[in-house]
């Protein structure tokens, strides 16, 4: 099952050069550009590893695209995003986020339902790929 | 909202033109001005001004056959800049990003001027983040790297200089679209260092070589760089300073234009002093901005017998 999060999610996967036009469409907009990565697909697993610092002050998207494939080399069977932060306000708030890696199978989510008291049920989605160890979840 | 540039990659490539105007496209991609802000601006530096002059051309040509479908590689764009202090090395390879930037072939056109001490680390493991982050930020724009013959230390074999060099070498090689690499330094030292590093001279493909300035260029060098801080000599003073360039030649550490504007700065210092001093009434603009021959002339330059200078 296809994961979608973020922008862009329903449309075929970025190719390198769109993922570079998004990422200078940010830089030109003075947001600082990140990548992070994990292996837990769940929606509201908002805690994605950082990959290296925030890139601050590289006025050219090629940087990050250097970090991307640097970032895939290592974890390429991972989901991997990029982030914008804006800090026009004072603080840093997420304005553009997108998936821009994936792995090749992507188990999708188990939904269990928990029977509890006066026949009330509770939901819980449960991701596949989360029953194996950190780190060993893809391929 | 997000970038509209998703279609733009889709979008099918106009067809290629069946003839350029090379004249024109000269005209009209700023090359001219550029090369005219060269000419006006640079006093001396004739054959530095003629080999930026054939490279523009190269590259105009280049880019006109790359429009025709005659070419789809990169030119190798990498430079080193050779020549003593002082004679304008730093300043050129400002001019040169501006040119490749206005030509296309680089995307941002500014300019990031690093030493080794950007590029190597302190401890195992350090080089090659910092490395990284110089030049991810040089990305887009033209990476200036001063005396490049310090990275490589032949004398100490775990010298981390070596991890940069490779990390370097790496980028220069794969990322030809993405950055332009100036190398910098001393004629005889970078000789040596391109001797000893084979794939660097293998990726550089322009090397400029930066001559002294003559001592009539320096005199012209300084007016001008009076003339932009709104001061003047008086007649006294041109002779006096065009005696203290031959005087400070012959003195060790001389650095050619910087020497000039650092004697400036001392020399500016003097006449502050000086009209401090003796002033009696209040002062005109003319009296505020005129250099005279005592200001310069009070250096220790002359208070030294010439050709047995010593020290700083």
């Amino acid at each position: 099952m296809r994961i979608t999060q973020g922008a862009f999610s329903f449309l075929p996967d970025l190719t390198d050069d769109q993922i570079r036009a998004q990422v200078q469409y940010c830089i030109d907009n003075k947001w600082a550009v990140s990548l992070e990565f994990t292996d837990d697909p769940h929606p509201r697993n908002t805690y994605w590893d950082m990959w290296g610092h925030p890139m601050f002050d590289n006025p050219d998207a090629a940087a990050l695209i250097m970090e991307l494939n640097a970032c895939r080399k290592l974890y390429g069977d991972r989901y991997i995003r990029v982030v914008a932060f804006d800090s026009s306000q004072g603080w840093e708030s997420v304005k553009l986020s997108f998936i821009v890696n994936r792995p090749a199978e992507e188990p999708g989510y188990r939904l269990d339902r928990q029977e509890t008291a006066g026949r009330m049920i509770r939901y819980t989605t449960r991701p596949y790929a989360a029953d194996r160890p950190a780190g060993a979840r893809y391929g | 909202m997000p970038a509209p540039a998703l279609a733009e990659t889709q979008v099918p490539q106009a067809a290629a033109p069946a003839a350029i105007d090379l004249r024109e496209e000269f005209e009209t991609s700023g090359v001219k001005d550029v090369l005219a802000e060269l000419d006006r601006d640079l006093i001396g530096l004739a054959p530095v001004k003629r080999r930026i002059r054939e490279t523009a051309a190269l590259l105009l040509v280049e880019r006109a056959r790359r429009r025709m479908g005659l070419a789809h590689e990169t030119p190798t764009l990498h430079m080193s800049f050779t020549g003593n202090p002082g004679t304008g090395k730093t300043t050129v390879a400002l001019r040169m990003a501006d040119l490749l930037h206005r030509l296309g072939y680089i995307r941002k056109g500014h300019l990031v001027s690093v030493t080794r001490d950007d590029l190597v680390g302190q401890y195992i493991g350090h080089t090659a983040p910092k490395t990284k982050e110089i030049l991810k930020k040089a990305m887009g724009g033209v990476l200036f790297i001063d005396e490049a013959y310090y990275l490589y230390r032949p004398e100490n074999e775990r010298d981390y200089g070596q991890e940069a060099i490779e990390i370097l070498l790496q980028v220069m090689e794969n990322q030809r679209d993405d950055l332009v690499v100036v190398l910098a330094g001393y004629a005889q030292r970078m000789d040596r260092f391109f001797e000893s590093n084979p794939g660097f001279r293998s990726r550089v493909a322009h090397h400029i070589d930066f001559p002294d300035y003559s001592d009539d260029e320096l005199l012209r060098i300084a007016e001008q760089m009076l003339e932009k801080q709104n001061y003047l000599f008086d007649t006294k003073a041109t002779a006096a300073m065009a005696d203290y360039i031959a005087r400070r030649r012959a003195q060790p550490h001389f650095a050619n234009a910087r020497s000039i504007r650092n004697a400036l700065d001392r020399t500016r210092l003097r006449q502050a002093n000086r009209l401090f001093e003796s002033a009696r009434g209040p002062l005109d603009a003319k009296a505020l901005s005129t250099i005279s021959a005592e200001d310069i002339t009070a250096s220790r330059v002359f208070a030294l017998s010439s050709g047995e200078g010593e020290g700083k």
